[in-house]
């Protein structure tokens, strides 16, 4: 391989720059080919790519939401179908105010503080 | 495949494995942090349950002049508990993120660990004498009527069994919207940065009501967020220096000399991206998980994904280095990000002579690579290599289609087994590498 590539970020490694154009041979390079398969799988993924949908989502970890009115009607509606909305989501974004806690969802409270076992 | 930290006979050796065997590892016990003291006497973990554990060196002994000092259990103590923020409905973690020593000024050992929003400074101070003979209370410590004192003596001091004791000293609360990332101690060792998703703070260590912002990346409308704060850390000479790196790949470094609030660089360090392989992860891998000036402070390195670089803080256009850690894994980003494997935040570190640097990979993999000699090493942290003093054999993932023997194929990697911390002893060839709940400590061969 004795082609310059046009362009081409430099790079101190060697290997992987030949690789690079092997691979360019075959038009895709294998980082675009796991993009198409991503996009195949959900096509409604962000068309900015890792946008801010990924950073909010970062800087909400840990954010907790929950309605008085909302946990009664949903209780309500349960008596009558017997049956809690779907909650899981399908893709990857969630949504906020969906999914109604009820005391089964909630995590036990965290068991007494126990000794690292890396001391033990 | 030997030579990677030391001289062309070099090898690495397993020395001791610390936690339990079991598989079920519970969440408390997973390792979020790693880091040996200044003088590589003392070696802390913390845990995601919040805990700190600290092991020591033992004096070498005549006894045994093949082993080299083991590190033992030193102290251990709860630093950080689960809260809940209920003005913001927000659950805190109790998961130590860092730890960072701070340089010994007496007997006593401190250290600053920090959950997502508090950083506390421990001090570890030990006991091994008493004293006997009070004049004012007795033996067991109750108050002796002062008029009964006919005569006086002088208590003596007397051995006892060790005894140490961690007391936090410090807690410095309230200082962050965002998670914690970083905390660096500062070379004066009167100051620390800390620093969260949007803003970096500058904190004296004696003073816990008062922090001073000095980045603030917040943008007035959060819709136009486009990058946030990933690592950040104090230049190791230079007091005014500090640099923080960004989820898109690049690096600030910033002059505090400059102006009291520090949002514009002085120095930008990006490496220039080629747009036509550009795709949807991109700006993810090229996120930046951690940085770490070197000991000599003309060089920093960076890890991100698949890659670790290391810049000449005198230029700002590219790397002067590049490592590729696990390359393999380009044509498996689709699975990765489906099983968010693609946001796991390795770190990386130089040994003490800056000539060699280390970080982890999957299937509890690390790697090593010789900046002098190009070599690199893949090891693994395995109880299986875990008998005292055994070698430890290299490591190889195959790539093609033919899989040698002894070479492991890139969809058996086990991608649970992650290995996102490790440190470097700061004088010797001694390692700490961190595989979920086991802490593995590896020694080079003594001939």
């Amino acid at each position: 391989m004795s082609e310059e590539i046009e362009g081409r970020m430099p790079s101190s490694d060697e290997a992987t720059h030949k690789e690079q154009q092997e691979i360019d041979d075959n038009v895709i390079t294998p980082e675009k080919a796991e993009e198409v398969k991503l996009k195949a799988r959900y096509p409604h993924l962000g068309a900015k790519p890792g946008g801010s949908d990924l950073l909010r989502k970062r800087l909400q970890k840990g954010q907790k939401f929950f309605d008085s009115g909302d946990y009664n009607m949903a209780k309500a509606k349960v008596k009558n179908k017997q049956q809690l909305p779907a909650v899981t989501p399908a893709e990857k974004a969630e949504i906020t105010g969906d999914h109604i806690p009820t005391p089964q969802d909630i995590p036990q409270r965290k068991p007494s503080i126990v000794a690292s076992k890396l001391a033990g | 495949m030997a030579g990677v930290g030391g001289g062309n006979d070099f090898q690495w050796c397993f020395s001791q494995v610390k936690g339990a065997i079991d598989e079920d590892v519970a969440e408390a016990d997973i390792i979020s942090t790693v880091e040996f003291n200044y003088s590589g006497e003392l070696l802390a973990t913390g845990d995601k349950g919040g805990r700190v554990v600290i092991f020591q060196r033992e004096q070498e002994s005549k006894n045994r002049p093949h082993s080299r000092g083991e590190y033992n259990v030193y102290s251990t103590f709860q630093s950080h508990e689960p809260e809940f923020d209920y003005l913001k409905s927000l659950e805190i973690e109790e998961k130590i993120n860092k730890i960072r020593w701070l340089p010994q000024q007496n007997a006593a050992h401190s250290l600053l660990s920090t959950n997502d929003k508090t950083i506390k400074l421990w001090k570890i101070s030990q006991r091994d004498k008493r004293a006997e003979g009070y004049n004012l209370k007795d033996e067991d410590g109750r108050l002796r009527d002062p008029f009964r004192i006919t005569s006086l003596r002088v208590p003596v001091l007397l051995p006892m069994d060790r005894m140490v004791e961690a007391s936090p000293r410090r807690i410095f609360a309230n200082a962050h919207t965002y998670h914690i990332n970083s905390i660096s101690v500062n070379s004066d060792h009167e100051t620390y940065l800390s620093a969260d998703d949007l803003r970096v703070n500058l904190w004296h260590l004696e003073i816990t009501d008062r922090s001073f912002n000095i980045v603030d990346i917040k943008p007035a409308n959060m819709e136009e967020l486009t990058e946030v704060i990933t690592a950040a850390e104090c230049h190791p000479h230079q007091c005014n220096v500090f640099v923080y790196s960004s989820s898109k790949g690049t690096i600030r470094l910033c002059d505090m000399r400059a102006a009291a609030l520090c949002d514009r660089q002085s120095k930008f360090f990006e490496e220039p991206e080629d747009p036509s392989s550009r795709s949807f992860f991109s700006e993810i891998i090229s996120s930046i998980s951690d940085v770490k000036f070197s000991h000599s402070g003309r060089y920093m390195m960076t890890r991100d994904y698949l890659s670790v670089k290391v810049w000449d803080l005198n230029m700002e256009n590219r790397p002067v280095e590049t490592y590729q850690v696990h390359e393999y894994l380009r044509s498996k980003l689709c699975s990765l990000y489906e099983n968010d494997c693609i946001f796991d935040k390795f770190e990386c570190c130089w040994n003490g002579a800056d000539s060699a640097i280390m970080t982890g990979s999957y299937n509890n993999f690390f790697r090593m690579f010789d900046r002098n000699t190009r070599r690199d090493i893949t090891l693994e942290a395995s109880r299986e290599n875990s008998k005292p003093r055994a070698i430890l054999k290299a490591r190889k993932v195959s790539t093609g289609g033919k899989r040698k023997k002894d070479e492991i194929s890139v969809d058996s990697l086990d991608f649970n087994k992650k290995i996102l911390h490790t440190a470097w002893h700061p004088k010797e060839n001694v390692i700490a590498v961190a595989a979920t709940n086991n802490l593995y400590i590896f020694q080079d061969k003594i001939n």
